[in-house]
């Protein structure tokens, strides 16, 4: 059987009397405490670029997310609100989890083919893949709303219809980006 | 007993209950302390979620929501447990835990036209056994508590804080006898007064300045006596179950109020026996002189006590200060390494300091 030898640190004479090593320490866990303690009074009285902890309250104050982080979804629009979307069915067919349901119909401008009659995401089935938004060859679908607290106590709660996603806004959702525009 | 008598005897008892109501709001204040203070050391908010009416205070809604929490959870008490013991237990703690303050003292005599109101709960002449006996008598606490449980995690909670508690307190009493070897005296206060006293004319004649080996012993085994990281091999709440194990609600509660109790006690203790009382350096009884004795500004009889009163406030808050700091910096021992720094660092470390401090103390004669 192998025997393991553990090299054990040698202690010198100033750390076998603990007092310095002590003060050392509680130097490091003070320093932090004080200066901690001024920037939240810094914070406090109006200087917000000073913070004293690392922590994000999280429902009030969301941690900044990356923009290519794939949040919920949401259907763009044209410049008179119309949905982009043309139904062309690329984003249910390539789906892995067969989430997405379209309706289409014909589109009263003889320029565009289709139009979905309805749109519905299933956020209870989607594995937030991104591959709908890769599919989409109109620019229709994005995932880029920086919402992630995707909750309900149903699961038809967590469908979401075509005006939830063109309009996140009038449900009481905050989406940071503009809606119009895509680009 | 005449008029004057009876009237010094309610303003001691006012006096003390003021003193005691003050130790207590601190000892609950010290339960956001911890929360607060640890959460600032580590870059972290704290507690701070607790809100009445809109308003946060920065967290303190916790101490009533934790008193409300400890006083409606289930009073749980174990089938086979010594029903009387069990119950006497946490209240033995938390008594032997306050009666300790009766005997420090405060402030200085407050003198009020012909009324003359000590400052302290009792002034017995050995005030300082007293207060370590006192000390001693919460180990009790701590073995019925961990015995009358029935439970072998608590039984041995209990048998390692005994012999835990045990070892430091000889350290504890070995490292004051060098302050009673100098001061002369066993009486707290008189103790308190020796410490105005001057050396070579500039320096206060603090306990920490004339036995600063002794301070430092006493503040390790002090911590050690509360039970506290880095000595919290009784309790350790996470991993090593402790001596409370079976308990719940307001008796726990009781047991951890009484460590925030020792946890004062001790920081009245290194203040009163080390950091001069309620001295301050310059300020006499008719208001601050110079070095030299000339008087500088004059203050009345009455501000020259509130003044002192408010000094041994801060003393008390700095160290509860320094307490909580070394309860979050500082690993816990292993067993083994806690008892060789009792027995055989910190005990004939104070024996060493007695030796030293005779040899001085008859050389100065």
């Amino acid at each position: 059987m192998a025997t393991i030898k553990v090299r054990k640190h040698k202690l010198n004479f100033l750390e076998k009397i603990y007092l310095p090593e002590i003060f050392r320490g509680m130097w490091i866990t003070s320093f932090h405490f004080f200066r901690n303690l001024a920037f939240h009074f810094l914070h406090a009285i109006g200087f917000k670029q000073f913070r004293g902890a690392v922590t994000f309250q999280y429902p009030e104050e969301q941690r900044p997310l990356a923009l290519r982080a794939r949040t919920r979804h949401r259907l763009t629009q044209r410049e008179d609100g119309s949905p982009r979307c043309v139904a062309c069915m690329m984003c249910e067919t390539v789906c892995p989890a067969r989430c997405i349901y379209i309706v289409a119909t014909e589109h009263p401008d003889p320029n565009i083919e289709k139009t979905p009659a309805s749109f519905d995401i299933d956020l209870g089935k989607c594995v937030y893949c991104g591959f709908c938004v890769e599919a989409c060859p109109e620019d229709a679908i994005r995932m880029d709303t920086q919402i992630l607290d995707i909750a309900s106590y149903s699961r038809e709660g967590m469908f979401y219809n075509m005006d939830e996603l063109l309009h996140p806004e009038r449900h009481g959702d905050k989406i940071l980006i503009d809606p119009k525009l895509p680009k | 007993m005449n008029n004057i008598q009876l009237i010094t005897t309610i303003g001691q008892i006012t006096a003390v209950f003021m003193f005691f109501m003050g130790v207590l709001s601190l000892a609950g204040l010290l339960t956001w302390v911890e929360r607060k203070q640890s959460a600032v050391m580590q870059d972290r908010i704290g507690a701070n979620r607790a809100k009445v009416l809109g308003l946060r205070l920065f967290g303190l809604f916790h101490i009533i929501a934790d008193a409300l929490k400890m006083l409606s959870k289930e009073n749980f008490i174990p089938k086979s447990a010594d029903k009387f013991l069990y119950q006497l237990a946490p209240v033995v703690s938390v008594f032997f835990a306050l009666i300790t303050f009766a005997a420090i003292p405060f402030g200085d005599t407050l003198v009020i036209g012909q009324y003359h109101i000590p400052l302290q709960g009792i002034d017995i002449n050995v005030g300082l056994l007293f207060i370590f006996s006192m000390l001693s008598m919460g180990v009790y606490g701590v073995i019925l508590g961990g015995f009358s449980s029935q439970s072998n995690y608590s039984f041995l909670g209990g048998l390692r804080a005994s012999s835990q508690l045990l070892s430091y307190e000889i350290a504890i009493g070995a490292s004051i006898v060098g302050l009673v070897m100098v001061y002369g005296t066993l009486n707290l206060n008189e103790m308190v007064y020796a410490q105005g006293e001057y050396l070579w004319g500039w320096l206060p004649k603090w306990g920490f300045v004339v036995q600063p080996a002794a301070f430092f012993i006493f503040m390790t085994a002090a911590i050690a006596e509360t039970k506290r990281i880095p000595f919290d091999l009784p309790e350790g709440e996470s991993e090593i179950v402790g001596y409370f194990l079976e308990y719940s609600g307001m008796r726990f509660g009781l047991f951890f109020l009484t460590d925030f109790l020792e946890t004062i006690l001790v920081a009245c203790l290194a203040a009163t026996l080390f950091f001069g009382g309620w001295q301050v350096p310059g300020l006499f009884d008719d208001g601050f002189r110079a070095l030299d004795g000339t008087p500088v500004w004059a203050l009345p009889s009455v501000a020259v006590t509130g003044l002192r009163v408010l000094a041994f406030g801060a003393k008390v808050l700095f160290f509860c200060w320094f307490l909580m700091t070394v309860r979050w910096t500082l690993p816990r021992f292993r067993y083994d390494q806690l008892m060789r720094l009792g027995w055989q660092m910190l005990f004939p470390l104070s024996i060493l300091n007695i030796l030293l401090t005779g040899i001085v103390i008859l050389m100065l004669r």
